[in-house]
């Protein structure tokens, strides 16, 4: 398992990793982030990219 | 051309993101030999654009802006503070303003851009932000009731101006330009940013360059090409980029404009052949990108050193392997979204594909109000290649598969 942690003041909810990892990350309909804090190992490519295609570099990876 | 030493270092040339990602890739791609990564700048490599926003406001410091390092990258070799200065593309040689010269088994080429300066004599209070030092010697100096003026209306130069507005600056910004961010937006959205900018309360004088830079031991006023002339502490200029190519004079690689490179980022001589060891990444990088024709262009967009970089690494990696792996990385498709997003005071920009491609006819308003939220569609021979949201962001997703998909 993979587990994920969004800095929600860094965050400027411009929803890169949503293209990236769709299944943990999505923009609700206020245009705000909402994300799942866990990812099966599978998807640990996915939620990488997601990581780096943050424009605030918001996310990280909880080793 | 000679055989490359397979016992030396793959060198990456520039610290920056792009250099960064390539030696990522390589090694999420299997190569398992060394990496050197060579810098001008002695920060390890941090993410720029917070430097004229955010961070620009608050603190300005490295930990702020430092991209997180990766395990796989324990074994990569940092080499900074050191600039580039030859490289011999026969015999697999790089020069650096150390003395000393190194060979490299491949070169990753991702020395990106440096900002252009005004032409005027160095004085105290002249400024550009490129540089995380750059960022550190501005900040200094927007202290409360500072007169600012910022040469330049590009996202940069507004951006800054917005900045400097927030932290009690008095702001004017000089712009050779009809509008603020024409060039980039068109000029339907291009004036409803002057509006914007204008009701922030900076000052925009349009349609005129910098005549003079007067002061004794420090900027004390700007004068303009109409005979004005600005009171000012500080002058920032954002008035473009220079390519830092000048290290790749006297190789047959075609630098016309930035360093041109084909679609699997390998560069291409002026000849027309691509090197299977030679990869050019980020800001620098002059390569075809088939969601909209194949024209080479240089993309100076955030997203671009990340998807060039993951590029090149895996096919330099395949090319490396020597397992037959090769050929079928580069036909796999690369045609990455251009993206881009800007800040100022309230006003959130976000961009997917390619707007400056489109004339100011073929602008219009997909969704919303331009005064209030906006959704604006940039379109070329009736094919969607551009989406600008202004404040808005989830109802762009739609228009970004369009242009992702081919604009139909």
């Amino acid at each position: 398992m993979i587990k994920i942690e969004v800095d929600m003041n860094q965050c400027q909810h411009y929803g890169q990793c949503v293209f990236e990892a769709p299944d943990n990350f999505k923009l609700n309909d206020d245009d705000k982030l909402e994300y799942v804090a866990e990812a099966p190992d599978s998807e640990r490519d996915n939620i990488e990219a997601a990581v780096d295609v943050c424009p605030m570099q918001a996310i990280r990876i909880v080793e | 051309m000679s055989e490359a030493n397979p016992a030396a270092p793959v060198v990456i040339v520039g610290a920056a993101m792009g250099g960064l990602r390539a030696a990522e890739s390589l090694r999420r791609s299997g190569y398992t030999g060394a990496i050197r990564v060579v810098g001008e700048e002695l920060h390890a490599p941090y993410n720029r654009p917070p430097l004229s926003k955010e961070v620009l406001a608050s603190d300005v410091t490295h930990e702020a802006v430092a991209f997180p390092s990766r395990a796989e990258m324990g074994d990569v070799e940092w080499m900074l503070g050191v600039r580039a200065t030859a490289v011999d593309l026969d015999a697999h040689t790089l020069t650096t303003d150390d003395g000393s010269v190194q060979e490299w088994r491949a070169l990753v080429i991702a020395t990106g851009l440096r900002a252009r300066r005004l032409d005027f004599a160095p004085i105290a209070g002249r400024h550009v932000v490129r540089s995380l030092d750059d960022a550190m010697a501005l900040r200094a100096e927007l202290t409360e009731g500072a007169r600012v003026v910022v040469v330049g209306s590009g996202f940069l130069g507004c951006e800054l101006s917005a900045t400097a507005r927030k932290l009690g600056c008095e702001v004017t910004i000089v712009t050779p330009s009809a509008e603020p961010m024409m060039r980039p937006l068109g000029d339907l959205v291009a004036k409803e940013m002057r509006r914007r900018l204008t009701d922030e309360g900076v000052e925009i004088f349009s349609g005129v360059t910098v005549a003079a830079i007067n002061g004794e031991a420090a900027v004390e006023s700007v004068e303009l090409s109409d005979g004005r002339v600005i009171e000012a502490d500080v002058v920032i200029e954002s008035v473009g980029s220079h390519c830092n190519i000048e290290w790749l004079e006297g190789t047959n690689l075609d630098v016309a404009d930035g360093v041109l490179a084909d679609n699997a980022m390998r560069a291409v001589t002026t000849d027309g052949r691509a090197l299977d060891d030679v990869y050019v990444v980020g800001d620098i990088a002059r390569f075809p990108n088939p969601m909209f024709d194949n024209v080479a262009r240089r993309i100076e967009h955030w997203n671009i050193p990340t998807d060039t970089g993951k590029r090149a690494g895996a096919v330099l990696a395949a090319h490396l392997a020597d397992d037959g792996s090769f050929a079928d990385v580069v036909a796999k498709p690369f045609a990455p979204m251009p993206s881009f997003w800007s800040n100022q005071f309230e006003i959130k920009l976000q961009a997917y594909g390619l707007l400056g491609l489109v004339s100011d006819d073929d602008i219009r308003v997909l969704e919303g109000d331009l005064s209030d939220q906006a959704a604006v569609g940039y379109y070329r021979e009736g094919r969607l290649v551009g989406v600008l949201g202004i404040g808005m962001k989830a109802a762009l997703l739609p228009y970004r598969k369009q242009i992702a998909e081919g604009g139909a």
